[in-house]
């Protein structure tokens, strides 16, 4: 068969697969997202500029410090991971008692003085960050030429979701995090540290956003905008795989990302509509996405 | 140069008699207001350099016209037409703001002349790429100075048809600009010999173009055809070279600054043509303006920054000549008078609202060609002022006397 609905397959097969590519960045943002709204039920809106702060880590550790990619990839998550932890015992740990909207404007807020420093000494034009050496050249797979780098973006991103996943489900770690999430003052009087428990888990999200963002720092320019351009498909994401769950945001990042890769194909003027198409269906037959639980 | 006009003023006034020269000016300033994107993806061609442009015209001219002290004002329009046109209104009906200029952003511009038309104000644009500004949108007071779509395509459409790249393929940013663009240069391919070979629309801001560039790829068109901007053709132009487009096609960037070359680096954009009306590096008189704005800004001037400096320099010149700011008075002055400065010779102004000035076709430098940053293009060939913008005769502005 050469041909679906018009489309040459080899055309189709490549497009899948960019698809694969965009929805390893959604679910590496969307998995973040979920494991702090899960826990801290702070829906974080700062999570966008997060993500670009780690593209920018990356391309000052390279541009002022000489440091490469690798470095980078190590470097950003524990620098942007250590600034979350600064925001949330700062400021976010006195707005749990108050309703989620107290939460989303206080991170909105920081998204937007995080944007607009950036701005200021940047512009927003951005900064040109090379594909590192190693993952130079492309691949042929014979129905497209694939660039290593995409590959690695992927064979990355699924590794970090799959551990993430691991560590939340099966261990004990993720164990008192699950209870703490179900009852923290109960997990408490057992004795677990819930206070150090909800600090730590904001800081592994936002390093998950700051590792998604070193990811994208050679794919697209590295801009103080990057991040507000992705933020809101990545909500949408997080609704559609259902506040919170971990696996539900694997899940829906990689399908949305082809889903919307598809859409490309067949008609292009949509392909930035169709997730928001999908989040108002789901939302409609599922008001709790599509692995959340109903409260 | 600036004494030779002032003295020219200075005659025309003494032949024009008395009664005008009276300085029939509003208010106590002459307020200038530079409606611009100040945090944006158009910030870094316009915003605050642009403010600074508009200053240094201000200082250059010695800070008073008729003995009123001038003023510069500035908003951020934000890249919408409402919060543009409040502001506007606002500088107009309160805060007595004579000239307004910059209006990066087509909607923005077409608001703006609306109102302008209104309330009588002069408005030169430099930011905004539309022609609808001088053919359906035409207004008594609206100027377009720097560019247009017609004459982007013009420039580089042609350009690149005239070196072999006869199939073209194109790559539109989903919105009004982007398919007037697309038009536009569509039109001078055909016309040129070559052929058009399809299109694909993406979103405004996608945050990935690899999938509509493999289209592109698929096409096998030589040229592929960028009708977008800003961070839409930086991206385009990043992923191209990801994927190996630039091997076999080559990249056409229909509207690029100078900033977007700076932030993606010479290895990304060399052999590119680009079409613009102004370049730093055109002559000495550019030079050294630009490295007057460079110790200041610590970036060199696009083209539009450029053009606001050119902008308020002719309002202040017509103010000084007509000796009022009457918006009608200092139009019909502009109109007689043909303007010089350091953007442009003879620059006249048509009854469409375009002005006329050379536009240049430049060709981005390879990595080794280079002197240092901001040293980016060849001169590829000047285009004369009077086949560089769309004829009078396509005009469909209700000013222009059909004969």
């Amino acid at each position: 068969m050469d041909e679906i609905f018009g489309i040459p397959t080899q055309a189709l097969l490549g497009q899948l697969l960019l698809g694969l590519v965009n929805g390893s960045f959604y679910a590496m943002l969307s998995l973040g997202l979920a494991v702090i709204f899960g826990l801290l039920n702070i829906v974080n809106f700062a999570h966008g500029a997060l993500y670009m702060v780690g593209a920018y880590v990356a391309w000052m550790a390279l541009e002022y410090f000489g440091l490469d990619y690798w470095w980078a990839l190590v470097l950003a998550p524990l620098v942007v991971g250590a600034f979350g932890i600064l925001i949330e015992r700062l400021l976010l740990r006195w707005l749990y008692q108050l309703d989620h909207l107290y939460g989303l404007l206080l991170t909105f807020g920081v998204a937007l003085i995080l944007e607009g420093t950036y701005r200021y000494f940047f512009g927003v034009s951005g900064q040109p960050y090379p594909v590192p050496d190693a993952l130079m050249g492309a691949t042929d797979l014979g129905f497209m030429v694939l660039p290593n780098y995409r590959a690695w973006v992927v064979a990355a991103s699924l590794a970090v979701c799959l551990v993430t996943w691991y560590v939340i489900e099966r261990t004990r770690l993720g164990a008192y995090l699950r209870a703490a999430t179900e009852n923290p003052r109960l997990v408490q009087a057992f004795g677990v540290n819930v206070p150090l428990l909800v600090t730590l888990t904001y800081g592994f999200g936002v390093a998950l956003a700051a590792f998604a963002g070193v990811l994208a720092a050679p794919i697209i320019q590295v801009t103080p905008l990057m991040g507000s351009n992705l933020i809101i498909i990545v909500f949408a994401v997080v609704v559609i795989g259902g506040m919170g769950s971990i696996l539900g945001s694997i899940f829906t990042g990689l399908g949305l990302g082809v889903i919307e890769g598809l859409t490309k194909v067949f008609y292009p003027e949509a392909s930035s509509t169709v997730v928001f198409v999908i989040m108002a269906i789901v939302l409609l037959l599922r008001p709790a996405g599509l692995f959340g639980r109903e409260k | 140069m600036k004494r030779t006009y002032l003295a020219a003023a200075a005659v025309m006034m003494l032949a024009a008699g008395s009664a005008l020269a009276q300085g029939k000016i509003s208010g106590e300033v002459v307020k200038i207001g530079v409606l611009t994107d100040m945090s944006g993806l158009y910030s870094d061609i316009g915003g605050q350099g642009s403010v600074l442009a508009a200053q240094m015209a201000v200082e250059d001219f010695g800070g008073k016209v008729k003995g009123r002290k001038i003023e510069v004002v500035a908003a951020d329009h934000q890249n919408k037409a409402d919060v543009a046109s409040s502001k506007v209104r606002q500088w107009i009906d309160r805060e007595g703001v004579d000239m307004l200029t910059d209006a990066l952003n087509s909607a923005v511009a077409l608001a703006t002349a609306r109102l302008v038309a209104e309330k009588k104000r002069v408005f030169i644009d430099t930011g905004a790429a539309s022609t609808r500004l001088t053919n359906e949108e035409c207004t008594p007071y609206t100027i377009h100075h720097t560019y247009d779509t017609f004459a982007l395509a013009n420039g580089t459409g042609k350009a690149v048809v005239a070196h072999g790249g006869d199939s073209w393929f194109f790559l539109t940013a989903d919105y009004a600009f982007g398919h007037s663009l697309e038009k536009d240069t569509a039109e001078v391919v055909k016309a040129s010999g070559g052929k058009v070979l399809g299109a694909v629309r993406h979103p405004l801001s996608a945050s990935d173009f690899s999938s509509f560039l493999l289209q592109a790829q698929a096409s096998k068109a030589k040229i592929i055809g960028l009708a977008n901007a800003g961070g839409d053709t930086i991206n385009s132009i990043k992923s191209a070279n990801e994927f190996g487009l630039t091997r076999r096609q080559t990249l056409a960037g229909l509207l690029v600054f100078i900033t977007d070359i700076h932030s993606l680096g010479l290895n990304a954009t060399q052999g590119m043509y680009v079409t613009e009306g102004w370049y730093w590096n055109l002559n000495d008189e550019t030079r050294k303006w630009s490295r007057r704005y460079f110790d200041r800004m610590k970036k060199m001037p696009s083209s539009n920054q450029a053009g606001v400096y050119s902008a308020v320099t002719m309002f202040l010149k017509a103010v000084d000549g007509a000796g009022t700011d009457d918006a009608d008075a200092v139009m019909a002055w502009l109109r007689r008078n043909p303007q010089s400065d350091m953007f442009g010779k003879n620059m006249k102004l048509r009854e469409d609202g375009r002005l006329l000035h050379e536009m240049y076709l430049f060709q981005v430098k390879k990595p080794g060609e280079s002197n240092g940053p901001w040293d980016y293009y060849h001169v590829r060939q000047t285009i004369p002022a009077d086949q560089a913008f769309q004829p009078l005769s396509a005009s469909k502005c209700t000013l222009v006397k059909k004969k």
